[in-house]
């Protein structure tokens, strides 16, 4: 187990490494210089050249990115061009929009998903799998963000149950927060169920055909006894891969569901950062979510180990 | 003769519709997708507009059609991206499987993969600026790890067999086994990974032309369509829900037809399926 711990998280070390490495030169390649612009076209050269020392602009790209590199790790993501406040905080206060919703999208997902997968497992080629298949069919096709206006449309214009956007902060408290990321969630969760669903049927059905559920049956399980205590544990491989993956499917998601409700996360700082060219807030937001996909992918390696002994040796 | 599964036929159907009305959109559209008339904004379905109009008083069959047009074009340049380089990149490292290319490769391609698809869009707008032939570098970047990974997973299960031997065994060199004999076997799985690909591609690019990252004005795209509607859909709800309902057609055609196209070439995954 430790040995495979150890393996793991130095590939996660690399993974990061290589990541800000790309982000950075990435970002390198933008023409225009933020110093620059923040000060307009009268400004004198003198003013531009202490302002890009204050952002930590002036030096060699190697001297920068270790500079960059250097105040991520501590925590220290630089300062916003243009709200003049600690990108940290910045992100820190956005990110309470988006990471919950997120987790709240795939808690949904998960728990829609597995139960209607076994489901469609257990009475698979009946009615009740034709059924559940060809929702979820439809279900992968829908644009998550065209299946929030069509919830906006029934739910806060016809019926007005949740409201059509915004978010009015956890200040505000728990439940009218949760209320608002209600239908965003919805949104973002239903696509992602559909695919779960699919996997999660395919991978128990895959198991049913295995000796020790044969076995099982033979020593007088039902089929469903036989699911609950053998099948579930040996499909959750391939349906751990598939929720790892969806976080960072909804993480990003997030991004373009916001834009439908207004809401003040992640996504809405990327986007004014592209026009404002804050290029330090798209740089940070950016390696945030990729750290964020990388931990999950990191964090699924380990579940692995748990759910299946024989990968821990 | 196979006996066609109606699924199938149904894919079939709704891909070749939206193909059809891409291609017919290039000569011809019922009006002009140009062609603005505030006089007759955001008219209800009826002669002269099947579909009514929106809210520039543009016609929406014709926007809707010529929206297949970029989704169709976006989406499959794509997926061509992502054959031309990374099919070559899993045959390579394949033909030198466990060599420092093969992890190189690899590598490479996890990187790629912890970058959300969206992300890479959004940092390749960032750079270039929002437009339909980045929103394709962005979606097509993805798309050569998933073909990478196809086929070297594919290519990797034929280099033990004996008729690879035997090529060995005549001379061959890797590279020559790779195009002659390797990818005409594991062309059956590029083809339907292509088409997941092609339908995912749709997704992304309605996606990202509705954030404003895909085709710019005055090239009419599904996405944007979407985002066009957002201040009137209230008001009128079939701005929002036509275009809405081409994504879905589309992309379900698409997946309908992969599926059954992976059935039918592969029939031992039809046996533990079903």
């Amino acid at each position: 187990m430790f040995g495979y711990v150890a393996h793991r998280l130095i590939s996660l070390a690399l993974s990061l490494l290589a990541a800000s490495i790309v982000v950075f030169a990435v970002i390198e390649v933008i023409p225009g210089d933020p110093a620059s612009y923040m000060l307009g076209l009268n400004a004198s050269d003198e003013t531009v050249a202490a302002l890009r020392e204050t952002l930590g602009l002036s030096g060699g790209p190697i001297a920068r990115y270790l500079h960059w590199l250097g105040g991520m790790l501590t925590g220290d993501f630089g300062t916003s061009y243009t709200y003049r406040v600690p990108v940290a905080q910045l992100v820190g206060d956005r990110l309470w929009v988006s990471l919950p919703l997120a987790v709240y999208a795939l808690a949904l997902s998960t728990l829609i998903a597995l139960p209607i997968g076994a489901l469609a497992a257990a009475r698979r080629g009946r009615a009740v799998d034709y059924g559940i298949m060809g929702l979820t069919q439809i279900g992968v096709a829908v644009p998550n963000f065209w299946f929030a206006m069509l919830l906006v449309i029934a739910f806060s214009i016809t019926w007005k149950v949740f409201p059509p956007g915004g978010f009015p902060g956890w200040d505000a408290g728990f439940l009218p927060g949760l209320r608002a990321l209600t239908l965003p969630a919805v949104a973002l969760a239903l696509p992602q169920a559909s695919i779960l669903a699919r996997v999660m049927r395919s991978a128990l059905i895959e198991t049913l055909h295995q000796d020790f559920i044969r076995t099982a049956r033979a020593k007088g399980l039902s089929e469903g006894q036989a699911i609950r205590r053998h099948g579930m544990r040996n499909a959750m491989i391939p349906v751990l891969t598939i929720v790892g993956l969806q976080f960072s499917f909804l993480l990003a998601g997030t991004i373009i569901i916001e834009k439908v409700f207004f809401l003040p996360g992640l996504g809405l700082l990327i986007f004014q950062g592209i026009t404002q060219r804050d290029l330090i807030v798209v740089e940070s937001v950016v390696m945030l979510l990729v750290f964020a996909v990388i931990l999950v992918t990191f964090m699924v390696d380990l579940a692995y180990a748990l759910v299946d002994p024989r990968l821990r040796r | 003769m196979m006996r066609l599964p109606v699924q199938f036929l149904l894919g079939v159907t709704l891909s070749t519709a939206f193909l059809a009305a891409a291609l017919i959109s290039l000569v011809w559209t019922p009006q002009d997708v140009t062609a603005l008339d505030i006089a007759g904004k955001l008219a209800a379905p009826g002669a002269g507009h099947p579909l009514g109009t929106d809210h520039l008083g543009r016609d929406m069959l014709s926007m809707l059609m010529a929206g297949a047009r970029t989704s169709i074009a976006v989406a499959l340049v794509a997926v061509g991206i992502g054959i031309v380089l990374g099919v070559p990149l899993g045959l390579a490292a394949a033909a030198r499987h466990r060599s420092l290319l093969d992890e190189f490769i690899m590598r490479g391609n996890d990187l790629i993969f912890a970058f959300p698809s969206l992300v890479i869009a959004i940092l390749i707008t960032a750079v270039l600026g929002p437009s339909a032939l980045n929103a394709i570098l962005a979606i097509g970047i993805f798309n050569i790890p998933v073909f990478a990974r196809v086929a070297r997973g594919a290519a990797l299960t034929l280099w033990n067999r004996e008729f690879i031997l035997a090529a060995r065994v005549a001379g061959k060199g890797p590279a020559r086994i790779s195009a002659e004999h390797i990818l005409p076997n594991i062309a059956n799985l590029l083809v339907v990974q292509g088409t997941i690909q092609f339908s995912m591609g749709i997704l992304a690019e309605a996606g990202l032309s509705y954030v404003g990252l895909g085709a710019q004005p005055p090239t009419p795209s599904w996405g944007r369509m979407l985002a066009d509607s957002q201040t009137f859909f209230y008001t009128f709800p079939r701005l929002a829900v036509l275009p809405g309902l081409a994504i879905v057609l589309m992309v379900l055609g698409l997946n309908l037809m992969g599926d059954g196209l992976r059935d039918m070439l592969d029939p031992r995954l039809r046996r533990t399926i079903r």
